[in-house]
């Protein structure tokens, strides 16, 4: 557990820090959607922390009526060698959430890739298109309620 | 013909379509789609173990200006469809296609909403591959059947002699229900 990191959490963001959760060694911080940007600036630069990577941003689709998605903030730390997880809810009647690429330039692609599967739209990220999906597509694959075989002509196709 | 009488064993007589499909068939220039998984088997395909050139087609063109068949080989996502079939009207008739693997025939093991389910949906495929990879030995055999659909002079792009041109025509006819 990684204590002094969480402690130094919890007495910068009082009331930021929603939950802490620890699973085999695995760190799982749940924060506050607004103090998003400001907690990944403190860990980054923090002595202590030292995030300076963050390896990956995924979204999930819980399918609840309240706080169905989360985006998910895989953090690693080079020089100090351990690893954080973040957890942000995003409610679907504000699909938007604070991009992270000012505090790392590399986050823009994994928001994108969020933005495409899941559909939750980082205000901030100057590159907001769809990633693997065609530009005209309409929908998230990643959902819950989007069928495995697609919608049909949703996507079109050359002509034989 | 009587020519044969007067010329002896110096000369075979022939009609010009069955000598230009004898040529064409024995010089076969493949267009290498390898798009997945099926490209190394596609590899093997070309290389001395297997050998397509002693079918005449070890002439791997990487522009569709210069091929008759296009080897499709890989999952073909719906993305990737465009390219596919850009690729394929590059290419100058008469050509054929090679539906190679289970993904490319039907979309294989990806049932999912990115994969086409099967590449005829947007392209006219002569010859399709089972396998996941197919074998190189299995490709080879998709060469031979081309060979002879080309020595018969069929081709799904366009037909290439006066008789296959009215035999299709025919055929059309007969589907629409117009016969005359």
């Amino acid at each position: 557990m990684l204590t002094t990191v969480v402690e130094k959490l919890k007495s910068q963001f009082p009331s930021g820090v929603l939950e802490v959760k620890e699973f085999r060694g695995e760190t799982t911080v749940h924060i506050k959607k607004e103090d998003n940007v400001a907690v990944c600036t403190f860990l980054r630069d923090d002595e202590a922390c030292r995030f300076d990577y963050c390896s990956d941003i995924c979204g999930a689709d819980a399918y609840t009526p309240e706080n169905r998605f989360e985006v998910i903030y895989n953090l690693y730390s080079i020089p100090l060698n351990h690893r954080i997880r973040l957890k942000v809810f995003v409610d679907e009647s504000d699909l938007h959430c604070p991009s992270v690429t000012g505090v790392w330039p590399g986050a823009e692609w994994p928001e994108r890739e969020t933005y495409d599967m899941v559909g939750i739209v980082f205000d901030g990220n100057k590159d907001m298109r769809r990633m693997y999906m065609p530009e005209e597509f309409q929908y998230f694959p990643l959902r819950k309620d989007f069928p495995m075989m697609g919608i049909p002509n949703s996507i079109s196709l050359p002509r034989k | 013909m009587g020519l044969e009488h007067v010329l002896g064993d110096t000369a075979m007589t022939t009609t010009i379509d069955s000598a230009i499909n004898w040529c064409r068939k024995n010089s076969v220039w493949p267009m290498p789609l390898g798009i997945s998984c099926c490209g190394i088997e596609m590899m093997a395909f070309a290389m001395p173990r297997f050998d397509s050139a002693r079918f005449g087609a070890e002439v791997f063109r990487f522009s569709p200006r210069q091929s008759d068949l296009l080897i499709v080989a890989g999952t073909t996502t719906y993305k990737m469809a465009t390219v596919v079939r850009k690729i394929y009207d590059q290419m100058p008739d008469p050509k054929w296609v090679v539906a190679m693997g289970a993904c490319t025939s039907s979309g294989g093991m990806y049932r999912t909403y990115s994969v086409v389910q099967g590449i005829d949906q947007f392209l006219p495929v002569d010859v399709y591959v089972a396998g996941c990879p197919p074998r190189p030995d299995n490709l080879l055999h998709a060469l031979m059947i081309i060979q002879e659909k080309i020595q018969r002079g069929e081709s799904r792009s366009t037909p290439m002699t006066v008789a296959a041109e009215r035999a299709e025509k025919q055929q059309l006819l007969q589907i629409q229900g117009i016969n005359n």
